[in-house]
């Protein structure tokens, strides 16, 4: 039965990589379409002005017409292919915590499954607040890859839970990290776009389809607020992960070296925020430290999981 | 930290001027220079970053507080580069002296933002909102509403009785038409300061409470007993105030030491599934009681913890000498060097006669050959358990009074005459078997820990004893650096998700009759949903006319 339900994870595993292909195409043919195009429309959000009352009647109009939003007909199916990819990947996600009984991010291959289920997830959730959906190619890119490194290079069977991870510290802390992962990386797509329009903004050869996107200024307070929830939630991993090693290893803080790129990349992040405050740091350095900050969540993934020595190496390899 | 809005960071520099003297700075000017220095944001900002950096090394090489093996095998691999390394303590990176300062300064710094910033915003929180700016229409969200019906005061009022309810501070203006001036988010710079002064505790706990803490370990022997004094600890590591009259006066027996094995998942066979070290403790006055480790499960005894940290076998060796005398018998540790618990371990018999014996011993618990020959361990139990022995003889090296590890032996004075390149194949024991050593060096015996009476079904179980490496704690920081922390997690969630903005709601008497209300609003720090709630209120306020219009 596990390895029956294993077998249909990895089979909704590589249906999701599938699915997501076929988006990450569409989302790029997207964008090359808007780079030919050059229809110069401003995204602006009108300043709210009521207008036209009678009496004390009041009805309420802007008087700004808003523009109406462009329809990117590709950009819409790739992201209904990214829903229904993402739909598949959360079951591949399910089936293998069912097959082994313990939550699935136990190891590499299924830190990278979780993970990146998480990261397409805070995608799709974080377009009811905001038009992200220029991000499409570095999701879908992110997702492929991660999911495709994982099953390729780091596939376990289903394996008994071993002794070190047994306890409900292991849900809070990796699951919270991944999350506030999936923050990072969209705040870190978020500030090279930032970046790029900043190079275009300044007058230097850029793409086209610069045009079609929201400008520096808006870009960075948008990288800034998804950036800050995954802060949130890294604190909140740093918290958790001192809680269990308490309970693992009988001390909170040991300076084992994943502990050491948890604090660093706390550090980077902190000193991001303090960037926003700094004159002389905002916009293109402080991007650039959001920009450094989530290369250091990568690096802690993989290299210190895969090559340093330390506590946290039972990652199943 | 985010600063308010109103808050001046450092003046804009002033441009500069060649061939003007500056006047000179005394003592005290210098001291205010550098202390201004020393808290403005762009110094934190650099301190947290190199802080960062600094981080780094200590992720690379070795580090004594968390692998101190690490560092000996550094040491012996890279002897040039080692010695150079150590002078920069980078194998004490997080209590050298450059981090250190780098994170002494940062907290200096962070003490010298918060005091004043604190007393700035006490001062706040005592002033009104002030007064309402002449123009709104060039602040954020400006929305205006024409009512040629309404009275001023009325509308006012009730946006006076609207903004107060949703948590404003508020106090009316009669200046040049009617207003009321609002504010709100105090909490936010509250929440900030919060979290900066709980990150100092945080420091401060660990500084304080880690130097009252110990950690020891023990290498516990199943049926041994452990009494809670320096001299039973394997190794031990006090805090700087540690008095070993800490150590509270207690007695640990391992009774059993257990362990479950995969035997059904052919992907994870002989996976271990769960460690349980059942031990009873005896404490003066409380008597015996029993309790049990595991890996996530730490007991408590008398304000420490006990933890499970390793575990493995430990045969029963004896050695009878060249004269028939026992020149060794005891119960070895072995180390596991691999996922099936082969494992290492060393025995010497300095008192031996005519010479002094050292093994190197490897032990297998379930015995199986590599196709190259060489033995190895394929199932963690002991199915079928085998030990081999190298030995040697000559000079152990331990009569000169050089302190030597248990789990290591030095062979560069002695001759290896069983094992490896000698004449004679290496000693192989089964449990309670024994074998003559050559060159009448003796015997060795390995001992079988099975009861004589024990019944043959149950193969070779228990024949060998299992050794568990607990770990004795105590740190009275804990509880205050998790109080800390989890303030700083509150003030860190005030300070950045509760907006501080200060709004104004202004009537002005239009040309021909009636009023204008006009809405606008002041960020003070991040705050992307000031725009969206200018016009809620503006659209709340409005119902609430049409309302009191109706009654």
């Amino acid at each position: 039965m596990t390895i029956v339900l294993d077998d249909y994870s990895l089979l909704a595993i590589y249906s999701a990589m599938g699915i997501y292909t076929i988006a990450f195409v569409m989302f790029a043919i997207e964008l090359a379409k808007r780079s030919a195009r050059v229809p110069a429309i401003a995204v602006q959000t009108p300043a709210g002005q009521l207008a036209s009352v009678k009496g004390v009647t009041a009805t309420l109009e802007s008087v700004d017409e808003i523009p109406p939003a462009p329809r990117y007909k590709f950009e819409r199916i790739a992201f209904a292919l990214v829903v229904l990819g993402w739909i598949i990947h959360v079951a591949a996600v399910v089936l293998r915590g069912v097959a082994q009984g313990f939550v699935p991010w136990a190891n590499m291959f299924e830190f990278s499954l979780t993970s990146s289920a998480i990261v397409v997830g805070v995608f799709i959730v974080l377009q009811r607040w905001q038009d992200l959906k220029f991000l499409g190619v570095y999701v879908t890119g992110f997702a492929l890859i991660t999911l495709g490194v994982g099953t390729v290079n780091f596939y376990v069977p289903v394996k008994p839970l071993p002794p070190a991870l047994d306890s409900y510290w292991l849900i809070i802390h990796v699951f919270v990290a991944s999350l506030g992962t999936a923050f990072f990386a969209i705040g870190a797509g978020l500030s090279v776009v930032q970046l790029l329009q900043a190079r275009r903004e300044a007058g230097k050869k850029s793409l086209g389809l610069l045009k079609t996107l929201p400008d520096a200024v808006k870009l960075e307070n948008l990288a800034y607020l998804v950036t800050v929830v995954g802060f949130v939630f890294w604190t909140f991993t740093l918290i958790a992960g001192s809680i269990w090693a308490e309970r693992s290893w009988g001390r909170y803080w040991g300076w084992d070296t994943k502990e050491v790129w948890t604090f660093i990349i706390w550090v980077v992040y902190a000193g991001y925020l303090h960037a926003r405050a700094t004159r002389g740091w905002r916009g293109a350095r402080s991007a650039w430290l959001a920009i450094i900050g989530f290369s250091a969540v990568m690096f802690n993934y993989t290299v210190v999981n895969l090559l340093f020595k330390g506590l946290h190496s039972y990652s199943g390899l | 930290m985010s600063r308010p809005s109103d808050h001046i960071d450092s003046p804009t520099p002033a441009p500069k001027s060649s061939g003007i003297t500056q006047p000179t700075l005394g003592f005290a000017g210098y001291i205010r220079f550098f202390w201004r220095q020393l808290t403005s944001m762009r110094t934190a900002l650099f301190l947290l970053l190199m802080l960062a950096i600094a981080a780094v090394p200590g992720s690379l090489v070795p580090q004594r507080s968390a692998d101190p093996n690490g560092v000996v095998k550094y040491f012996k691999d890279n002897p040039e580069l080692a010695p150079i390394l150590d002078n920069i303590q980078a194998f004490d990176v997080y209590s050298s002296v450059w981090f250190s300062s780098i994170y002494l300064l940062l907290f200096l710094s962070l003490i010298g933002c918060v005091i004043p910033r604190t007393l700035h915003h006490l001062k706040a929180l005592r002033t009104p909102p002030p007064k309402t700016p002449a123009r709104l229409e060039r602040l954020a969200g400006f929305t205006t509403v024409d009512s040629p019906e309404a009275d001023a005061a009325a509308a006012i009022e009730s946006a006076r009785t609207l903004l107060r309810k949703s948590g404003y501070r508020v106090r009316m203006f009669d200046g040049p038409g009617l207003s009321v001036s609002a504010e709100r988010g105090y909490l936010r710079e509250t929440g900030n300061l919060v979290f900066h002064t709980a990150l100092i505790g945080v420091l401060i706990a660990v500084g304080i409470g880690g130097s009252f803490a110990y950690t020891g370990q023990r290498v516990m022997v199943e049926g041994q007993p452990f009494v809670n004094t320096l001299s039973d600890y394997s190794t031990f590591k006090p805090g700087r105030f540690f008095d070993e009259s800490m150590l509270t006066p207690f007695r640990m027996v391992l009774d059993d030491f257990s362990v479950t094995y995969e035997r059904e998942n052919f992907n994870a066979y002989g996976f271990p599934i769960d460690y349980t070290a059942d031990v009873s403790i005896d404490a003066p006055g409380k008597g015996v009681s029993q309790g049990s480790i595991k890996v996530n499960q730490p007991l408590p005894v008398l304000g420490s913890d006990v933890f499970l940290l390793g575990n493995g076998y430990a045969p029963r060796i004896t050695v009878t000498d060249g004269e028939g005398n026992v020149a060794f018998t005891d119960i070895v540790p072995f180390l596991p060097q691999d996922a099936n618990l082969t494992s290492m371990g060393f025995i010497k018999a300095p008192d031996a006669k005519p010479a002094q014996i050292g093994m190197i011993g490897f032990f297998y618990p379930t015995a199986a050959q590599l196709p190259t020959g060489a033995m190895t361990s394929s199932f963690p139990d002991l199915r079928d358990p085998l030990l081999t022995l190298n030995v040697y003889t000559g000079d152990l090296g331990l009569d000169d009074g050089v302190p030597r590890s248990v789990y290591s032996l030095d062979t560069e004075d002695m001759t290896q005459v069983a094992g490896g390149d000698s004449a004679t194949e290496a000693v192989r024991l089964r449990p309670g078997e024994t074998a003559n050593l050559p060159d009448g060096l003796g015997t060795v015996t390995f001992e079988d820990a099975r009861p004589a009476n024990s019944s043959a079904e149950a193969g070779y179980a228990d024949s060998v004893l299992r050794f568990a490496t607990l770990d004795i704690t105590y740190d009275p920081s804990r509880g205050w650096v998790l109080g800390f922390a989890l303030l700083a997690v509150g003030g860190l969630l005030t300070s950045l998700f509760v907006p501080r903005r200060r709004v104004w709601v202004k009537a002005v008497d239009r040309e021909g009759g009636g009023i204008r209300l006009e809405y606008a609003g002041l960020a003070r720090g991040e705050d992307p949903s000031l725009d969206a709630a200018i016009g809620d209120l503006a659209k709340r306020h409005a119902q609430q006319l049409e309302m009191k219009e109706s009654q």
